[in-house]
C-alpha cells in the first residue's frame, strides 16, 4: 500500500470524528488529534478500532497511548503492517 | 408556591404513527400498529405479534449526526430522541446555541431498560475476551439515563436532567414529576416523556410469563383487545412519547400554543400487600391514587368527562373499570367516556404512559374522543359496571373538558394525571 493511499484511508477514518468547527482540510500530518483537531478522548478510542478494521491490524494499549498525532498513527500502522 | 402548568409541545414515535400528523390520523381511524414479527417467529415465541414504530432510515438522519449514528444500536434512544426533539420544536423552542446552559429548562425522560441490543453486542464481545473492542458509546447507549443524557446534550438544558423508571407507570409518573417541578417554581420548562426499546430481548420475558396472546399470530391487528370478552393478554409494543410542560407565565410570555393544562395528579404504590403483588395491583391503592389525583387537581369527580385507562387487554381490565367506578363514585350511564389506545398501539411498556398521554392530549386539539378498537364484544363484567355507550367504538365528536389518565405498573405502582382543556381563567 502506498503511503499516500494509507494517509487517505486514515483521513477518511478521522473526518467523521471531527467536531463542527474543524474541516477535513485542517487535517495535517502533524495534527494532534485532541489539541489541533479537537477530537475528544472517547472518540480516539473509536478511531483506534476503525484503524484496526481498515488495516486489519491490532493495536495494543501501548500503541494507543503513543498515538497522539496523525504522524504517530501512520508510524504505528506502518510498523504493524510490517510485522504481518 | 403553586403555579399553573400547561402543555405546549408534543412529540411521538409510536407503532401506528411517527410524528403527530400520522399518529393523529391513525387514532382517528383506529389504525393498528401491531404486526406479525418474523424474528419472533424464528425465535419460537408464543406471541409473534408486537408493535414497533416504522422509522425510516433517512428520518434518523434528521436527528443524529453521521458520527452519532455510527454504532448506534439502541432503538429506545432513536425513538426517544425523535419524540423529544419533535416535542421541543412543536413547542416553538429552539436548540440552545449559546454557551450557557438553559438553567430553567430540564428533562425528565424515563425508560425501563435502554439499549438492550447494544448491551447484547457488548456481552458477546466481552465473553469473547474482546472488551477492548466495545467502543466509546457502549456505556451511554446502555445506561438507563442515556435517553435524558442524549436529549440534554441536544437541547442544552441546564435544569434537572434525569431518567425515571417505574415499569409501565414511567411515562405518567414523569409528567407528574415535571408538573411538580414547574408548579414549585424550580423550572420553567420541562421536557418529559419515556421510551422503550423494541425487540425479542425486551419482549421475551413477557412471553415466558405466558401473559401474551398466542392465537393471533396470523391476525395481528385483532390481537390486542382491551375491555373485550375475548381479551387474551397484552401485545408488547415500543416507541416513545414526549410532552413539553411549561409554566403558564412562560408559555404566555412566549406566545406559545397551549394544548391543555395539567391540573395535577398522584403517584402511589399498593406496597404489594393485600391483593397487590409484584405483577398484580392492589385495588385499594389504585382507587386511592385516582381519588387523590382528583383532590390534588382541585376538581370534583363529576368534572371528569373522559378517562384514558391503563387497560392492557388482560383479565384485569374489568377490575380496573371497577376501581375507576368506585374511586369516582360513578357508574352505568353516569360514567365518563373511557378508552384505551392499546388496541392499536399495544402495550408500549415504559413508553405506554407517555405515548398514551400524547394521544390523550390530542383529543383536546381534535375535540373528539378517539375510538376503542377490538372491543365490539365488551366483557360482560364491564357491562355490569358501566354502560356500553361510555366505551366509544367509533371516534366520537365530544370535545373533552377534563381527562383523567392513569398508568399502572409491575411493582404495584400507580400514577394518575388530570388534564384540562385550557381556558385563561
Amino acid at each position: 500500500m502506498l503511503k499516500e493511499e494509507k494517509y487517505q484511508k486514515l483521513k477518511d477514518i478521522i473526518k467523521i470524528y471531527l467536531p463542527e468547527d474543524v474541516a477535513v482540510t485542517d487535517i495535517e500530518q502533524d495534527s494532534h488529534f485532541m489539541n489541533n483537531l479537537n477530537i475528544n478522548s472517547a472518540n480516539l478510542v473509536d478511531i483506534v478500532l476503525d484503524v484496526e478494521d481498515a488495516f486489519d491490524i491490532r493495536l495494543e494499549n501501548d500503541d494507543m497511548d503513543k498515538m497522539q498525532t496523525v504522524n504517530d498513527a501512520m508510524a504505528i500502522i506502518d510498523a504493524k503492517l510490517a510485522e504481518k | 408556591m403553586s403555579r399553573r402548568v400547561v402543555i405546549t409541545g408534543l412529540g411521538v414515535c409510536a407503532p401506528n404513527g411517527v410524528g403527530l400528523t400520522d399518529f393523529t390520523n391513525a387514532l382517528l381511524e383506529g389504525k393498528s400498529g401491531l404486526r406479525h414479527q418474523p424474528n419472533l417467529e424464528k425465535l419460537g415465541f408464543g406471541c409473534q405479534v408486537a408493535g414497533e414504530p416504522l422509522v425510516k432510515d433517512n428520518l434518523i438522519d434528521n436527528y443524529f449526526t453521521p458520527l452519532e449514528r455510527r454504532g448506534l444500536n439502541a432503538t429506545g434512544i432513536v425513538y426517544g430522541v425523535i419524540a423529544g426533539v419533535d416535542a421541543w420544536k412543536d413547542a416553538g423552542l429552539e436548540k440552545n446555541t449559546t454557551n450557557e446552559p438553559s438553567w430553567d429548562r430540564g428533562i425528565i425522560f424515563g425508560t425501563g431498560i435502554l439499549g438492550v441490543d447494544k448491551f447484547r453486542e457488548a456481552i458477546h464481545l466481552i465473553d469473547e475476551g474482546n472488551v477492548r473492542r466495545l467502543g466509546s458509546t457502549s456505556v451511554v447507549q446502555t445506561m438507563a439515563s442515556g435517553i435524558s443524557a442524549y436529549l440534554g446534550g441536544l437541547l442544552g438544558c441546564g435544569n434537572q436532567v434525569t431518567t425515571n423508571s417505574a415499569a409501565c407507570t414511567t411515562g405518567a409518573e414523569g409528567i407528574i414529576m415535571a408538573y411538580d417541578r414547574i408548579s414549585q417554581g424550580k423550572a420553567e420548562i420541562m421536557l418529559t416523556g419515556s421510551c422503550s426499546d423494541s425487540g425479542p430481548y425486551v419482549w421475551g420475558g413477557f412471553d415466558a410469563m405466558r401473559i401474551l396472546p398466542r392465537s393471533y399470530n396470523d391476525n395481528p391487528t385483532k390481537a390486542s383487545r382491551p375491555m373485550s370478552a375475548t381479551a387474551a393478554g397484552f401485545i408488547p409494543g415500543s416507541g416513545a412519547g414526549a410532552l413539553v410542560l411549561e409554566s403558564l407565565e412562560s408559555a404566555q410570555k412566549r406566545g406559545a400554543h397551549i394544548y391543555a393544562e395539567v391540573l395535577g395528579g398522584e403517584i402511589n404504590s399498593g406496597g404489594q400487600l393485600g391483593e397487590g403483588s409484584m405483577t398484580a395491583p392492589n385495588s385499594i391503592a389504585v382507587q386511592r391514587c385516582i381519588r387523590n389525583a382528583v383532590t390534588n387537581a382541585g376538581i370534583d369527580a363529576s368534572d371528569i368527562d373522559v378517562i384514558n385507562g391503563h387497560l392492557t387487554a388482560t383479565t384485569k381490565d374489568g377490575l380496573e373499570i371497577e376501581n375507576w367506578s368506585k374511586a369516582l363514585g360513578r357508574n352505568h350511564d353516569d360514567f365518563p367516556y373511557i378508552n384505551s389506545f392499546k388496541g392499536s398501539v399495544g402495550h408500549c411498556l415504559a413508553a405506554a404512559g407517555s405515548i398514551e398521554s400524547v394521544a390523550t392530549i390530542l383529543q383536546f386539539k381534535e375535540q373528539v374522543v378517539f375510538k376503542n378498537v377490538n372491543c365490539d364484544d365488551i366483557h360482560p363484567e364491564i357491562l355490569k359496571l358501566i354502560s356500553d355507550t361510555c366505551i366509544p367504538r367509533e371516534t366520537n365528536n365530544h370535545a373533552p373538558k377534563v381527562i383523567a389518565k392513569a398508568s399502572f405498573g409491575f411493582g404495584d405502582v400507580n400514577a394518575c394525571v388530570i388534564f384540562k382543556s385550557f381556558t385563561k381563567e
